[in-house]
């Protein structure tokens, strides 16, 4: 059975925050949501972990106890130990025991935790944080885990670290939804969802999303229309509408999901045609 | 500062370290690293948490003292006057969050002898807003402009483009581009991968020491990874990861950094599951996956 939350739209006063944006994540899989500070990733997640209202659109996820979410912030309570931190849980969720115990130290062990049992979650590194975190939201073996950003703002090996434990989580059946500011984590993930401003720019597998993009990108050492141009190194990448439109001193190529974004949020944001 | 009427000469080299080494206690931050950034150059500082990066960035600039080697900022030791012609964006961004847009500017280029800079659009539109509640993206170029404002030769950016979209992030290399094309020297951390292209050169820190530099092609080197093709990717990943390989996720495919082929597909027979195994060349990211699982160093 699968999850998601269909034809969203949320409203706080003033401001949509999301117009329209489906997410769908089957068991066995992880979906990245991708996009940028107040692209709507949060409002997403807590809308399918029912934290949200909305003002149209449908969530089909499983009851509270069956969810694992840990939120973009600290995750954790920061002056109780490691060991704490997951009792707490464990608490709520009824467990106790050697059942608690047992579940508790395979989850740190495979966080590689286990040595920091005493230590106050303040005291970790920000990787070792958010482990904790994912350890905490899966205590309860969730069917469902959606996780906000855990990997945002920590280093490359703590990122693969995390990566293994979402993927171990995905490879026993559990469907993970996961935002990211990262487009490789993205391309990383069985289906992908890019949001801008509470919209939806692409979605799919990353070959649907690129099989999907509809334009021409060209690589050129000076861009003809700035506005349409974006670096990748010494040189630049532009957009053009059709590759009848691209100039004789540019070379086309094959769009990466970065290209596409890009293009999808400039055109997006003129919400115009370019001169070409 | 320049005398009155003298020719400013730019240095070859911007940031220079020779042998440099920095101990706490017992403890090696930085070991015998030797690296320059010259004019021009856009320079990418890789490596994980712990590795050195800051350490090293801070020496460069004077904000602490070696234990061992040399460093020149600008043709000289690091001190107060040199770090004028300096622009330093720090991870924190160094904005103060209960001051304007405007009254951040008008600020730091005070404390520069600078003009305030020009604002561009995106910033006019939110000038008498308080820099705590603007979005990350706006904030980022907000520090960027401050630390532009006085014309800097050499620009250090730690982690400039984390947790911004696609757009905004391309806005910034923009921006570090034009910098350099103006003559200025750029180190600049980051710990997205993807931005390795946006470098001349990298620069790849491992346990205290600069392990490997140059191209991307350098920084990986002879390291390989296998990547694993098949469709049952959550069984071959368990049982890879059973084995204690270091597997990762890609798509519906797995790979495992640093890995024999022949290893791997061993290990997926045993288990009886049928992949198209291959061998690949690794990611920086792949890199240093292998180097942090090796305890004792390169």
């Amino acid at each position: 059975m699968s999850f998601a939350v269909r034809s969203a739209v949320v409203r706080f006063g003033d401001t949509l925050a999301l117009d329209d944006v489906s997410l769908q994540v089957e068991p066995g899989s992880v979906v990245a949501v991708v996009g940028g500070d107040g692209a709507g990733k949060t409002t997403l997640l807590r809308s399918l972990v029912g934290q949200v209202q909305l003002e149209r659109g449908q969530v089909d996820a499983p009851p509270p106890q069956a969810i694992g979410y840990m939120p973009a912030t600290a995750g954790s309570w920061p002056s109780l130990s490691v060991a704490q931190n997951m009792d707490f849980v464990g608490g709520i969720y009824g467990l106790s025991g050697d059942a608690l115990a047992s579940r508790r130290d395979e989850l740190l062990d495979r966080a590689s935790l286990l040595h920091s049992v005493g230590r106050l979650a303040s005291q970790l590194s920000g990787g070792m944080r958010r482990k904790l975190g994912f350890s905490m939201a899966m205590l309860h073996n969730p069917p469902l885990l959606v996780l906000d950003e855990p990997s945002t703002g920590i280093d490359p090996v703590s990122r693969v670290d995390l990566w293994r434990l979402v993927s171990e989580a995905a490879a026993a059946g559990a469907a993970v939804v996961m935002s990211t500011t990262y487009l490789d984590e993205a391309e990383r993930a069985a289906s992908l969802l890019a949001l801008d401003g509470g919209r939806t720019l692409a979605h799919g597998t990353l070959q649907q999303v690129l099989d999907s993009f509809d334009g021409t990108v060209a690589r050129t050492p000076t861009p003809h229309r700035r506005a349409w141009a974006w670096r990748r190194g010494r040189e630049y990448h532009e957009y053009w509408p059709t590759t009848a439109d691209v100039p004789l001193d540019a070379v086309v190529v094959t769009p990466d999901l970065e290209d596409v974004v890009i293009t999808l949020s400039l055109l997006k944001r003129r919400d115009k045609e370019p001169a070409s | 500062m320049t005398p009155e009427g003298a020719v400013e000469v730019q240095p070859a080299v911007l940031l220079r370290a020779d042998r440099v080494s920095r101990r706490f206690g017992a403890f090696t931050a930085v070991e015998d690293v030797t690296m320059r950034v010259g004019p021009g150059e856009v320079v990418g500082l890789l490596g994980a948490n712990g590795a050195g990066k800051t350490t090293l960035i801070r020496m460069l600039l004077g904000l602490l003292a070696m234990t061992v080697g040399d460093v020149e900022l600008l043709g000289g030791p690091p001190d107060r006057e040199l770090r004028r012609r300096l622009g330093y964006v720090p991870q924190g961004l160094g904005l103060y969050r209960d001051l304007t847009v405007r009254e951040n500017l008008a600020f730091t280029s005070q404390a520069y002898g600078a003009a305030p800079p020009d604002l561009p659009e995106s910033l006019r539109q939110v000038a008498d807003r308080l820099v705590a509640e603007l979005p990350l993206g706006l904030q980022r170029q907000l520090a960027f402009l401050a630390a532009l404002a006085h014309d800097p030769q050499v620009l250090v950016l730690d982690e400039p483009t984390s947790g911004v979209d696609a757009l905004a992030r391309a806005a910034l290399w923009d921006t570090i581009h034009e910098q350099a094309e103006k003559g200025v020297g750029v180190l600049v951390t980051t710990h997205n991968m993807a931005e390795a292209e946006q470098c001349d050169r990298l620069l790849l820190m491992s346990q205290a020491r600069l392990v490997a530099q140059g191209s991307e092609a350098d920084i990986i080197g002879s390291t390989t990874a296998v990547a694993v093709r098949t469709n049952d990717w959550a069984r071959a990943f368990a049982v890879l990861n059973e084995a204690g390989q270091p597997v990762m996720l890609a798509g519906r495919d797995v790979r495992v950094a640093g890995a024999d082929a022949d290893q791997v597909r061993t290990v997926l027979a045993h288990a009886g599951v049928t992949a198209d195994v291959v061998g690949v060349p690794a990611t920086i990211e792949e890199r240093m996956m292998v180097l942090a699982r090796a305890p004792e160093g390169p």
